[in-house]
C-alpha cells in the first residue's frame, strides 16, 4: 500500500498505515475504503440564536409506521418547530444493481419487480422498453396495447395505496378501507392475468408474456364503470373536510425552482406548476395515441399533490378505457425468435423453436453493444433505466433512476420552518416507496 | 462499448444542438468525444471540466439534471465513466455526459453547485463505486452502513462468496 496516493479530502481523519485486503486473492484496490475515514453523526445540536436552549435531535424512523417502510429521518428540533431534516436510508439495501450483473437480460424482469413493490408493471416496462432500444425491436401494437392498459391500472393501483396511507397519517382513517377495496379488485386483475397478485414479470422483453385470459377485458371494464364513482367517495370523504384541508393546505411548500434544483419529478413537480409529464411531452410505448390531460397545480402545497393525483386517477381511468376501445388485433409478441420464448404448443411440435427455446433458456439471448437510457413516468414520477451492453447475454450494468430517491432530497426544503406534525404530511404527499429507493 | 465515438459525425450533424454548440463555443477543450446512438446523444467530457460544462449545458436550455451513475471497465483504463443523464423540458430532448476516470485518481468535481440534486446521487456513486466528488457538501456512505469494506457496484468486487 506504500503506493496508496493520499486522499485529498483535507477534513477527514484518515487512520495510519494500510488497508487490509478484503478478500486475499484478489489485488489490494488502490483507493482507501470510506471507512477510513472518520464518520460524524448525521446531524448535531446547535444553540439557536436569541435563545438559552440548544435545540434537540430527534429520530423519526425506521420503524415509525408513518415513515412507510423504513426511512429513518433525522430532525432537528426548536420546540415543535422542524429546522433541519436529515434522511438516512439504506436499510432496505439489497445490491439489485449488482445482481443484475450476473443475471441473463430476461432474468433481470422479476428483479425489477421487486424494486417498487406498489408499481411492478411500471418497473418491467421501463426495463423491458430499454431492452429493447438497445436490441432496436419493434412491438407489435397489441403489446403495446397491453403494456399501457396495465401500466394505469398499476398506476391506479398504486395511487389507491397512497391515498389510503396518506389519508391515514393525517387521521382519515376511513379512506383506506375504501381504497384497499378497490385496489384489491385491481390485484385480482392483475392475479388474472399474471398469475401473481403484486410481482407479475408479465412484461418480457419483446411483448409480454401469454395471452391474457378471455374474460381479462371484461372484468377490467367492470372496474372501469365504477371507478369514477368510487373516485368520487374517496373525494367526498375528503375535499370537504375541514380537518384535511386545514392539515394539507398551504404545508409542504416547493417552488418550482426548488422543485426543479432538487430533482422532484411526477405529482409533487407537476404540483408545483411544472408542466411536465413524460407519457406526453417524450412518449413511449404507443402513448402519443392516447388523449389525457395533464393535471397542473400552481398551489406547490400537500394539498395541490393530493388534487393532481385524484385527478392523475381519473385520467388513468381514460386512457385505461381507451386502450380497451381501440385494443388492436394481432401478436402480442415481437417476431425475434432469438429474443423471445415461443409459444408453448409451437415448442412441443416444432424442431426449430424448441431449440431457439432450450438456447434462450440456456444461454440468454446476445444484446449488441451500446448505453441506453429509458425513462417513463412512473406513479411516483420519472423512472429511467441505464443500461449498458458490453455484446453478451447478460447486462454490464443496469442503473436504475428511481423517483422517490431523487424527491427525498426536497423534504428538508419541504419541512423546515413548519411543525413537526407536518413533516408526516409531507412524507405522504410526496409518496415514496423505500423498496426503490434503496434498492 | 466504447468504439462508437465519432466527434466528427457528430458535430457534422448535430452541430445546432445547444449544449454542443454551449461547449464548443466556450470550452472547446472540454468536448473530448462525441456519440449519437440509438437516438441518444452522448458527450465525452474532460474530468477537469464537468462543472463549468454541466453549467454550460444547463444554460443551454437542458434545465433538469435526471440521473448521475458510473460504470465501471475493469480492467481496461480510464477505468471508470462518470455518467450525468440532462434533460430539457422545453427542446423535450435529453443529453448525456460521461466523464472518463483513472482509477489511480479516482475524483470528480462535484456538479451540486449546479444541480442540488446531484448530492444523493454522488453519495451513491461514491458508496458504490468509490469515486470521490470534490466539493460536494457531505460525501458520505448513503446505501451500505459507514463501516462497509469495499464498493459493491466495482467489477472486481464479487457479486457473491464475500464474507
Amino acid at each position: 500500500m506504500a503506493t496508496t496516493p493520499e486522499p485529498p479530502i483535507a477534513d477527514s481523519a484518515i487512520t495510519e498505515g494500510g488497508v487490509e485486503a478484503p478478500y486475499p486473492d484478489k489485488p489490494t484496490p488502490v483507493m482507501p475504503y470510506a471507512a477510513d475515514f472518520a464518520i460524524a453523526p448525521l446531524l448535531e445540536p446547535r444553540l439557536v440564536e436569541g435563545a438559552r436552549d440548544r435545540t434537540m435531535i430527534l429520530n423519526m424512523g425506521p420503524q415509525h409506521p408513518s415513515t412507510h417502510g423504513v426511512l429513518r429521518l433525522v430532525l432537528e428540533i426548536d420546540g415543535e418547530t422542524v429546522l433541519r431534516v436529515v434522511p438516512d436510508i439504506g436499510f432496505l439495501h439489497t445490491g439489485i444493481e449488482k445482481t443484475c450483473e450476473a443475471k441473463f437480460y430476461q432474468q433481470v424482469v422479476p428483479m425489477t419487480d421487486r424494486i417498487d413493490y406498489l408499481s411492478p408493471m411500471s418497473n418491467n416496462l421501463c426495463y423491458v422498453l430499454a431492452v429493447e432500444k438497445l436490441l432496436q425491436l419493434e412491438m407489435p401494437p397489441r403489446a403495446q396495447y397491453l403494456r399501457v392498459l396495465l401500466n394505469e391500472l398499476t398506476r391506479l393501483q398504486s395511487h389507491l395505496v397512497w391515498l389510503g396511507t396518506h389519508a391515514m397519517d393525517i387521521g382519515a382513517l376511513t379512506v383506506f378501507l375504501y381504497c384497499f377495496r378497490e385496489r384489491e379488485e385491481l390485484l385480482k386483475i392483475f392475479e388474472h392475468v399474471s398469475g401473481q397478485r403484486m410481482m407479475g414479470s408479465y412484461f418480457r422483453v419483446g411483448g409480454v408474456s401469454m395471452e391474457p385470459p378471455v374474460d381479462f377485458y371484461e372484468r377490467v371494464q367492470q372496474l372501469l364503470n365504477i371507478m369514477p364513482s368510487k373516485i368520487d367517495e374517496y373525494q367526498n370523504l375528503l375535499t370537504g373536510n375541514p380537518i384535511w384541508i386545514s392539515r394539507t393546505k398551504g404545508v409542504g411548500h416547493l417552488s418550482a425552482e426548488d422543485a426543479i434544483a432538487l430533482g422532484v419529478t411526477g405529482p409533487p413537480l407537476r404540483a408545483s406548476g411544472v408542466d411536465w409529464d413524460l407519457r406526453r411531452d417524450m412518449p413511449y410505448s404507443g402513448y402519443e395515441k392516447f388523449q389525457f390531460k395533464v393535471p397542473i397545480s400552481n398551489d406547490c402545497d400537500v394539498w395541490a399533490r393530493y388534487v393532481i393525483r385524484m385527478e392523475e386517477m381519473r385520467e388513468s381511468v381514460k386512457i385505461c378505457q381507451q386502450a380497451l376501445d381501440g385494443m388492436p388485433e394481432g401478436p402480442i409478441k415481437a417476431d425475434a425468435p432469438k429474443v423471445v420464448l415461443p409459444d408453448r404448443e409451437v415448442m412441443k411440435t416444432q424442431m426449430e423453436s424448441l431449440i431457439y427455446h432450450f438456447k434462450i433458456v440456456t444461454e440468454g439471448f446476445a444484446v449488441p453493444a451500446g448505453e441506453v437510457y429509458q425513462a417513463i413516468e412512473s406513479p411516483r414520477g420519472e423512472m429511467g433505466y441505464y443500461v449498458v451492453s458490453d455484446g453478451t447475454a447478460k447486462p454490464y450494468r443496469v442503473h436504475m433512476r428511481n423517483p422517490s430517491f431523487a424527491t427525498l432530497q426536497a423534504v428538508d426544503k419541504m419541512c423546515a420552518g413548519r411543525l413537526l406534525a407536518d413533516v408526516v404530511a409531507v412524507i405522504g404527499s410526496i409518496d415514496i416507496v423505500l423498496g426503490e429507493i434503496d434498492r | 462499448m466504447q468504439d462508437a465515438y465519432d466527434k466528427a459525425a457528430v458535430l457534422a450533424e448535430h452541430g445546432a444542438n445547444p449544449a454542443i454548440g454551449a461547449i464548443g463555443k466556450s470550452l472547446p477543450d472540454a468536448l473530448l468525444d462525441a456519440k449519437f446512438d440509438r437516438g441518444e446523444l452522448t458527450l465525452k467530457i474532460a474530468r477537469e471540466h464537468i462543472r463549468a460544462a454541466a453549467a454550460l449545458v444547463q444554460k443551454s436550455g437542458y434545465n433538469f439534471l435526471e440521473d448521475v451513475t458510473c460504470v465501471d471497465y475493469h480492467p481496461g483504463e480510464p477505468r471508470f465513466q462518470v455518467i450525468y443523464h440532462i434533460v430539457s423540458h422545453g427542446l423535450k430532448a435529453r443529453v448525456r455526459l460521461a466523464v472518463p476516470v483513472e482509477s489511480l485518481d479516482a475524483e470528480v468535481d462535484s456538479i451540486t453547485p449546479v444541480w442540488p440534486s446531484a448530492d444523493f446521487y454522488e453519495r451513491e456513486v461514491f458508496d458504490l463505486f468509490g469515486i470521490r466528488f470534490g466539493g460536494h457538501p457531505n460525501l458520505r456512505r448513503i446505501m451500505l452502513p459507514d463501516e462497509w469494506e469495499g464498493h459493491p457496484l466495482r467489477k472486481d468486487y464479487p457479486v457473491e462468496g464475500y464474507r
